[in-house]
């Protein structure tokens, strides 16, 4: 059935709703006949799948490839709201310091064995030990602790607002559980097999890196009896098989699609859009309806950046719509404008002291500049030129410092150069930088905490290394709050400092289409993409 | 003979050995790490270092570059540091792809080139000279990329005759195989197909002046015979040179197309690899195709034999 939510907007899929009914009426008919033969889900992908081990990598593909395969003790619902999944229920001591959490009955590994809360507890420290969010749980916890079979405690040394929104975290690195024997890996070596209790089993001698992925559906996985919501409710696994085929030209994957070799195409190139949308037998839909934000990112150790009125001046320099037409060109699939740092349409969403941004000011932006004593050294903006969302945001961001008179120097490199570039300290003349383009998604961005390009803890914080010890404040109190009203006025308080800080420019919130042929139905909408609840006819 | 054969198999040890060492120090001295990349973005500096450590990206190159030849002396490739597995399985998973696309282009070519060159050197200043000069000219200057995009718009959405991408295994169906070969094939074998014809034109213009054609046209022989058995047969020997060489290039092609068809050969694996800096799969795959490289030419020179008996090794 497809998802509704009513905290988001949606986006580019009017066809859908009608479609899913009568795909829905017509599955029940096809599928009493079609019980024998196998039943398969070919999937263009993203990316390739390149890390089988979901806690050594945050890699989104990695990411997606652990909900088919592992399981999680909780998870996020399409009201953003944690529900337990692995978990049977909980329980919180009266002076909040002491969680007890209860496995469902009836778990099982894909090796045979059932799963065990010595599992779970191996898991989730192996998680914590890697996860920005887990470090910062951990960082109240005196830690967890085995109580028999099924049972175990997590103790804390204060009380904190984020136990259910770490361990239910929905993205990467999601706190899946694994048998203990494989999550005593040390965290920065990679499992050696892919056990998890998912409701598919990935079948290793069939993984062929860089073309083919196979999951099958695992007979002894138990669903919960909700219905599907994000990564919550029963994960109903009505395909015998998933293959992941990995295209990496978008154009042959487009025809691919349109041809019927494919069933599903996850993220099309919004330039091809229009093939897709002129074949009726196509549904094209956004299935992520809280989407991604483009983010320019400074870095503070170096001039003229090191100045908040140099970051300023190129806020108020640049427009979002210019980045959205330069990356998309197609206005149905981004917003006109979002000023939220922590996303429109998610619960923390704001547009306190959003002006900057909203209001592209080209002599504001240079009297600024004079104010940062800029005297014209030079700005090194990496451009990762394989990176089509990144690209664009580097070429539209260095046309705009030029228009306010800023020397600007594009480095073109490929998205590997980059990764270690951003991490080099040094001055951008010996080989640093001032300006990196990228992007999160949405999930990623919708809270002061799991929002790390915000964290302005300096040597510490992400690449960029920001400090300003009132945002830390402020995401420490949030941390620490549990009244979601309370956290609603820090994060008010907090945006309207981030943009007089600028730790970074969002340059938009956009949304990735999906495509799928019109034999598949169910196709969920959630911000990662799941492949359970789908049915192939 | 033999004893020349296993000279030039002792020659292809230094080769090998220098193109281990050049390839080496050409990755690590490249920028890009992939400790960082497998970290990803929410890693801290100590994280990446434990990653460079469990690698053993953190040793001196000359102790990274020793424990590699080691392990291949033992016949080990390495891992993948990316998908843990071996480097060995990896290729092996993508040499029947390209092997059968490298194949099936050169019999596609060398059917075509050759009757084509030596029609072109026969009719020499003709419109049938020039026509196939144009469309050899033509092959050699289209970008592999768009004649295969070219390819799939008539053949597979258009017409609907071929499968858009992907590779059946020959082993699987032959049906399955033939309709998705033909396709990349023809899209690499175009650009083959052009230089061999030229080739063939050239060397065929060249032997057609010699006194011994002369002699066989006044023999009464007829044109076809005289072509075929005297002329083309003495062109043999620049002509394989030129089909043996062509396969250098057609390794380029072959990256090109495997990306653009999605067959999953190995000069997909080595863009892959090269992409995210996975050092110790491009390691694999450059010294196979090195080695690929060698032992053709060493067939390239044996089968001069065949064509003119005065050389003898």
């Amino acid at each position: 059935m497809m998802q509704r939510n009513v905290q988001t907007r949606p986006k580019a899929r009017p066809r859908a709703s009608l479609w899913a009914a009568t795909a829905a009426l017509a599955a029940g008919v096809i599928a009493a006949d079609a019980a024998e033969a196998q039943s398969v889900l070919r999937v263009v992908p993203h990316a390739d799948l390149r890390n089988i081990d979901p806690i050594w990598t945050t890699a989104y593909i990695t990411r997606n490839h652990g909900y088919l395969v592992f399981d999680t003790l909780f998870a996020l619902d399409e009201n953003l709201e944690v529900q337990p999944q692995m978990a049977e229920g909980y329980e919180v001591s009266d002076d909040g310091l002491e969680y007890t959490f209860t496995l469902r009955e009836g778990l099982t590994f894909h090796d045979g064995e059932p799963v065990t809360a010595e599992d779970a507890v191996a898991s989730l420290e192996r998680w914590a030990a890697r996860d920005g969010m887990g470090q910062k749980l951990m960082s109240v916890a005196e830690g967890f602790e085995v109580v028999d079979e099924r049972t175990f405690t997590l103790t804390l040394t204060e009380p904190y607002g984020l136990v259910l929104e770490s361990l239910g975290k929905i993205s990467s690195n999601v706190p899946f559980i694994m048998p203990a024997r494989l999550a005593e890996t040390s965290p920065s070596e990679q499992i050696s097999e892919v056990i998890g209790s998912g409701p598919f089993r990935f079948i290793e001698e069939e993984w062929q890196p860089g073309n083919l992925v196979v999951y099958e559906r695992f007979e002894d996985y138990v669903p919960r009896e909700e219905p599907a919501s994000y990564a919550a409710g029963g994960k109903v696994a009505n395909v015998d098989r998933v293959e992941w085929r990995y295209i990496p030209d978008p154009a042959t994957a487009t025809q691919a699609l349109l041809a019927g070799e494919v069933d599903l195409y996850e993220q099309p190139a919004v330039d091809l859009i229009p093939m897709i949308e002129a074949d009726p037998s196509i549904i094209l839909e956004t299935v992520d309806p809280l989407g991604t934000q483009g983010v320019i990112r400074f870095n503070f150790l170096h001039p003229p950046f090191d100045n908040k009125y140099a970051r300023q001046a190129a806020m108020w320099a640049v427009s979002q719509q210019d980045y959205m037409f330069a990356i998309l060109g197609n206005p149905e699939y981004f917003e006109e404008f979002c000023g939220a740092y922590f996303m429109c349409g998610g619960p923390f969403e704001t547009d306190v002291g959003s002006e900057p941004l909203r209001e592209q000011n080209l002599d504001r932006a240079r009297e600024l500049l004079e104010q940062a004593g800029y005297d014209g050294e030079e700005v090194v903006i990496l451009d990762p030129t394989d990176v089509p969302v990144a690209h664009g945001q580097a070429l539209v961001t260095a046309q705009a410092l030029r228009e306010i008179g800023m020397n600007v120097r594009v480095a073109a490199m490929d998205w590997a150069t980059m990764t270690s570039r951003r991490a080099v300290r040094d001055a951008p003349a010996d080989g640093g930088w001032n300006i990196f383009p990228t992007w999160w998604l949405a999930v990623d961005q919708l809270n002061p905490i799991s929002n790390i390009s915000v964290a302005a803890s300096g040597d510490t914080a992400w690449f960029g290394w920001p400090e300003n010890e009132r945002i830390e404040e402020l995401r420490d109190q949030f941390a620490r709050e549990t009244d979601q009203e309370a956290q609603r006025a820090i994060v008010e308080e907090l945006q309207e400092e981030l943009f007089d800080f600028v730790p970074y420019i969002p340059t938009g919130q956009y949304y990735q289409p999906t495509a799928y042929r019109e034999n598949v139905s169910g196709v969920m909408e959630a911000p990662v993409p799941f492949f359970w609840n789908i049915e192939v006819q | 003979m033999l004893a020349y054969v296993i000279r030039r198999l002792i020659a292809t040890i230094p080769i090998m050995a220098l193109v281990a060492i050049f390839v080496f120090l050409l990755l690590h001295l490249s920028p890009g790490d992939p400790a960082v990349i497998i970290a990803g973005d929410f890693a801290t500096e100590a994280q990446i270092q434990e990653i460079r450590q469990q690698l053993g990206l953190n040793d001196p190159l000359h102790v990274q570059f020793w424990n590699w030849l080691m392990n291949l002396f033992r016949g080990d490739l390495g891992t993948s540091i990316y998908s843990g597995l071996p480097v060995s399985r990896l290729i092996l998973q993508r040499v029947e792809p390209t092997l059968m696309l490298t194949l099936c282009t050169m019999v596609i070519a060398v059917t075509i080139a050759i009757p084509l060159g030596v029609v072109a050197a026969w009719k020499v200043g003709t419109w049938v000279d020039r026509v196939v000069m144009t469309v050899a000219v033509l092959g050699f200057s289209l970008p592999v990329f768009v004649l295969g995009y070219a390819l799939i718009l008539g053949g597979s959405v258009w017409l609907g005759w071929f499968p858009v991408q992907g590779y059946t295994s020959i082993f699987t169906s032959f049906t399955g195989f033939l309709a998705h070969i033909t396709l990349p094939a023809l899209t690499l074998g175009l650009v083959y197909m052009a230089l061999i014809a030229r080739m063939t034109r050239a060397t065929m213009l060249e032997v057609m002046n010699e006194d011994y054609v002369r002699t066989a046209y006044a023999k009464g022989l007829s044109t076809r015979t005289v072509l075929v058995k005297h002329a083309l047969k003495n062109a043999m020997v620049p002509i394989s040179t030129t089909i043996g060489l062509g396969l250098a290039l057609l390794i380029g092609g072959v990256v090109v197309t495997e990306s653009v068809f999605a067959i999953p050969g190995l000069g997909r694996l080595t863009v892959d690899a090269v992409l995210r800096t996975d050092y110790p799969v491009i390691q694999g795959v450059i010294l196979v195709f090195s080695l690929t490289y060698v032992m053709l030419n060493l067939l390239i020179d044996l089968s001069y034999v065949l064509f003119d008996p005065r050389i003898r090794y």
